[in-house]
C-alpha cells in the first residue's frame, strides 16, 4: 500500500501482512456476526461498494486515463492497471459471451487468501473476497456503467482457479453524451 | 457546488472623497448599490459601494440602518468617504453561477461539431480565464485565474489528486455533500501557493 512517487507525503509502506490480516480479521467478524454465509457475503459486497465508489477517482486520478471505449477495453483497465495498482497482481481476461457484455478475470495469485488455505466446513458458500466483487461494481457505477460482479470459481472452494466474472448491464449507445 | 475557495491576491479598492452634488450616478442592484456610469479614477461601472466614512456598509443600508442612495442625496452629509469595489460573490450566488455553468457546460458539449466533446474546458475573457476540469465520474474542477498564469492544466490534475485523498478517503465525508474537510483546504491552499509561484503572480480562485 505504497503511494505513488512524486506526492509530496514520504513513501511510507504499509505492511501487505498488516493488510491481509486485517481483511482476514474482517471476514471473520462477520461470520461471528451473521449466521448466514449470503449475509457474510451481501455485508462484504456493501463494504466493498462503498470502497469503490471513493476509489475509482484515486485510480482515475492516479492513473490519468482516458476514458474507455468499450467494454473489452473497461476489463482490461480494470485487470492490468486497477489490480496491478492496488493489488500487485494482474488477473488476466476473457470474453465470456457473444454480446460481448460478460468478462472473466481470472485470478491465479490473489493475496487476500494468502494465509487461508480452505473454507471451514460450516461456512462452505462464503465468497471470501467479495469485497473485491464491491469494490469493481461501485467503481463502475461511478463511472456510469452498471454491471453485476461475482465469483464465478474459487480457489477456496475446490475449484481450480479464482475466477471474478463481469456482466456489464447496459448497452453503451449513452456513454457518448456527459461523461 | 459542493467546495469554493476564494484565493485572492488583496483586491484593488478605491476610496475617495466626494463633495455634493456626486458626479457618478448610482442605482441598486440586487442587494447592492453599484456605479452605473461616470467611471473614474479607479472607480469603474459594476463596482458596489462597500463603506461609507470607514463603515462597512450593508446591502443598501449603511452601518446606521439608513438607506445609501437617500443619505448620499441629501447634500447636508457631505463631504462624504465612499469606498468603491467588486462586491464579493454571495454563496447563493455563487450556488447559481455554477449550477448555470453546470447547464452551460452540459450544452456546449452537445453543440459541439467535434463528435464526442468533452465539454467546455477554458473561458477565456480580457480579465480572467476560467478553466473547467470533468472528471469521468461526472466531478467538475473549475479554476479562474489570471489570463497570464500559467500551468493551470497540472493544477486541476493536483486538485483532483487532493479531492480523492483528503474528501474521498475521509471516512466521514459523504459523496456529493458540501465539503468541510480541515485536511483538503489546507492542501489545496499548499498547491495554489506553489502554482501561483510557478507562474506570473495573479489572482487566483
Amino acid at each position: 500500500m505504497s503511494r505513488s512517487p512524486g506526492r509530496k507525503q514520504e513513501n511510507h509502506k504499509i505492511s501487505r501482512e498488516l493488510f491481509v490480516l486485517t481483511y482476514g480479521a474482517l471476514v471473520a467478524q462477520l461470520c461471528k456476526d451473521y449466521e448466514k454465509d449470503e449475509d457474510v457475503n451481501d455485508c462484504l459486497d456493501r463494504m466493498g461498494y462503498s470502497i469503490g465508489v471513493r476509489l475509482i477517482d484515486d485510480f482515475l486520478a492516479r492513473s490519468a486515463v482516458k476514458k474507455c471505449r468499450s467494454y473489452s477495453e473497461t476489463a482490461d483497465m480494470i485487470a492490468q492497471v486497477a489490480f496491478k495498482m492496488y493489488l500487485g497482481v494482474t488477473p488476466s481476461v476473457s470474453c465470456n459471451s457473444a454480446t460481448g457484455n460478460e468478462f472473466s478475470l481470472i485470478l491465479d495469485k490473489n493475496p487476500l487468501v494468502d494465509f487461508v488455505e480452505e473454507l471451514p466446513a460450516e461456512r462452505a458458500s462464503l465468497c471470501y473476497c467479495n469485497l473485491l466483487c464491491g469494490v469493481i461494481r461501485g467503481a463502475l457505477e461511478m463511472v456510469h456503467l452498471a454491471a453485476e460482479v461475482s465469483f464465478l470459481q474459487d480457489r477456496l472452494k475446490g475449484d481450480a482457479v479464482t475466477e471474478i466474472g463481469i456482466t456489464f448491464l447496459r448497452k453503451p449507445e449513452d456513454k457518448k453524451h456527459r461523461r | 457546488l459542493i467546495y469554493q475557495l476564494d484565493h485572492y491576491a488583496p483586491r484593488a479598492d478605491t476610496e475617495k472623497t466626494f463633495s455634493f452634488p456626486l458626479d457618478l450616478v448610482l442605482r441598486p442592484h440586487d442587494e447592492r448599490v453599484v456605479v452605473a456610469f461616470g467611471q473614474r479614477d479607479g472607480i469603474r461601472v459594476g463596482h458596489a459601494v462597500l463603506a461609507i466614512n470607514g463603515a462597512e456598509v450593508n446591502g443598501r443600508f449603511t452601518a446606521d440602518g439608513k438607506d445609501v442612495l437617500e443619505f448620499l442625496g441629501n447634500p447636508a452629509n457631505y463631504p462624504v468617504s465612499i469606498r468603491f469595489g467588486r462586491h464579493r460573490l454571495s454563496s447563493n450566488e455563487k450556488l447559481m453561477l455554477a449550477s448555470m455553468f453546470h447547464s452551460l457546460f452540459a450544452i456546449g458539449s452537445q453543440l459541439s461539431p467535434e463528435v464526442g466533446s468533452s465539454g467546455i474546458e477554458m473561458l477565456e475573457t480580457d480579465t480572467f480565464k476560467l478553466h473547467c476540469f470533468q472528471t469521468l465520474t461526472g466531478i467538475k474542477f473549475m479554476v479562474l485565474a489570471d489570463p497570464r498564469q500559467t500551468g493551470i492544466d497540472a493544477l486541476l490534475r493536483k486538485i483532483y489528486e487532493i479531492y480523492s485523498d483528503f474528501a474521498l478517503k475521509n471516512p466521514f465525508y459523504s459523496l456529493e455533500m458540501p465539503i468541510r474537510c480541515e485536511l483538503f483546504d489546507q492542501n489545496l491552499k499548499l498547491a495554489l501557493e506553489v502554482a501561483e509561484k510557478a507562474g506570473p503572480f495573479g489572482p487566483g480562485s
